[in-house]
């Protein structure tokens, strides 16, 4: 019985470790979806502002073509897929690469009609081993990812779909909706749907013309689309393991309740069971 | 004198937001100066230093690269995809920048992107000039 006894406090005292520091990890991600959030608020005034002025562009200039707006027959497809560089977040990374791959064979029949453009340590492994055809990666963005940091992908899969190396481009991400639920989602990014945003309604004067502004500013829009979700994708992680470790903490907290409740009464009982040994020996004695 | 607000912004923050008499930029077309009360405009912006002066000589002056300006009634707005204000700006760093951009555009290797050394070479001057160590 003793011996029992000290493999279930040696289990509790294993199980109050793990529980320190899934604890930690829960408090600072609060910490940062906090500041996450407070990055994704900081971006929307540049997206907004490029979206109105498209929009009111768009809306003055009738019959207006540029290749971003324009549906082609799709021969190869794009997707950006962005996941976390690390684990324990729950179904964060499972999540959202389950949801790709899905639409991909749903879709496609051979590896030749599309192309994956990866960020994160996760999403990158995944695809890497399962020899998808990742053409860009980027791991090891830190928390709060500057604008620069992602142009590589960006700007380079703006590019290839301008080019028309690619006919449509999708954005995969975890949407953010609270700490509790990200919602994975595929999103069309390019061509561009229609752009309706509110117009102030005032005529503008463009230099050098209106085609040529918006030839300047579609690209750049759709940069800023994929750092927007970005910076939501970035809080989506946050959100999913401070909720994964808040779930693990409960879990052990619950276990070492249990093991507790056990470890008594191993001990009860073996009091017992040594009171009963004596009485028995001085009554044989007597 | 009358006032026109001004926003400097970027995909990650506000950079500069205040009042100020009259806003210098360079367009793709030339060089820009807007006045309060100037009528609407958009133009895309060079990668240079944007000048801002607010009351009498007092001057800000912003290096802006990948931005465009839009104007309305009075309020200009600068977005740009990099804007900095001269106390963030590591001076040495963009002197080394501006020597590597030049040195690669020097050796015109066929096989060297000289479009982005040069973009560089600007991103570097725009710096340098708003630092006042040209």
């Amino acid at each position: 019985m003793a011996k029992g006894m000290r493999e279930i406090k040696r289990s509790i005292k294993s199980i109050k470790n793990t529980r320190q520091i899934t604890k930690a990890m829960k408090m600072v991600d609060a910490a940062k979806l906090r500041r996450a959030q407070e990055k994704a608020v900081a971006a929307r005034p540049y997206a907004d502002k490029i979206k109105e002025v498209i929009a009111s562009i768009a809306g003055g200039t009738n019959g207006f073509k540029h290749p971003m707006l324009e549906t082609r027959p799709v021969k190869k497809t794009g997707y950006i897929v962005i996941t976390s560089d690390r684990g324990l977040a729950g179904g964060y990374n499972g999540n959202i690469i389950r949801k790709v791959i899905q639409t991909i064979n749903e879709r496609h029949k051979s590896q030749d009609e599309y192309s994956i453009f990866v960020i994160g340590r996760k999403g990158r492994d995944y695809f890497r081993k399962r020899n998808y055809p990742v053409i860009e990666e980027i791991v090891g963005l830190p928390d709060s990812p500057s604008f620069s940091q992602i142009r590589k992908i960006s700007s380079e899969a703006v590019k290839l779909f301008a080019d028309g190396q690619l006919d449509e481009l999708y954005l995969c991400f975890n949407q953010f909706q609270s700490a509790l639920v990200q919602n994975p989602s595929v999103n069309r990014l390019l061509p561009l749907d229609q752009i309706e945003g509110e117009t102030s309604g005032v005529n503008y004067e463009y230099e050098p013309s209106a085609e040529e502004v918006l030839v300047d500013l579609l690209p750049k829009y759709a940069e800023t689309v994929i750092y927007s979700a970005l910076l939501e994708a970035k809080a989506s992680e946050h959100g999913a393991r401070m909720t994964a470790m808040g779930n693990a903490t409960d879990n052990a907290t619950e276990m070492i309740n249990k093991y507790t409740l056990f470890y008594n009464r191993a001990r009860q009982a073996a009091i017992t069971q040594e009171i009963s040994e004596i009485v028995a020996g001085a009554n044989a004695q007597a | 004198m009358s006032k026109m607000t001004v926003e400097v912004v970027t995909p990650e923050r506000v950079v500069y937001s205040g009042e100020a008499s009259m806003v210098i930029a360079r367009g793709v077309q030339g060089d820009l100066g807007i006045l309060p009360n100037h009528m609407p405009l958009v133009t895309p912006l060079k990668v240079a230093p944007v000048r801002i002066k607010t009351d009498g000589d007092q001057e800000t002056k912003i290096a802006v690269s990948g931005g465009f300006m839009e104007v309305h009634g009075e309020k200009v707005t600068i977005l740009a995809e990099t804007a900095e204000l001269p106390e963030d700006i590591d001076v040495d760093r963009a002197k080394r920048a501006k020597q590597r951009a030049e040195q690669r555009l020097n050796e015109r290797q066929p096989d060297l992107d000289q479009r982005r050394a040069e973009l560089a070479l600007q991103r570097a001057l725009a710096r340098l000039d708003i630092t006042n160590s040209l």
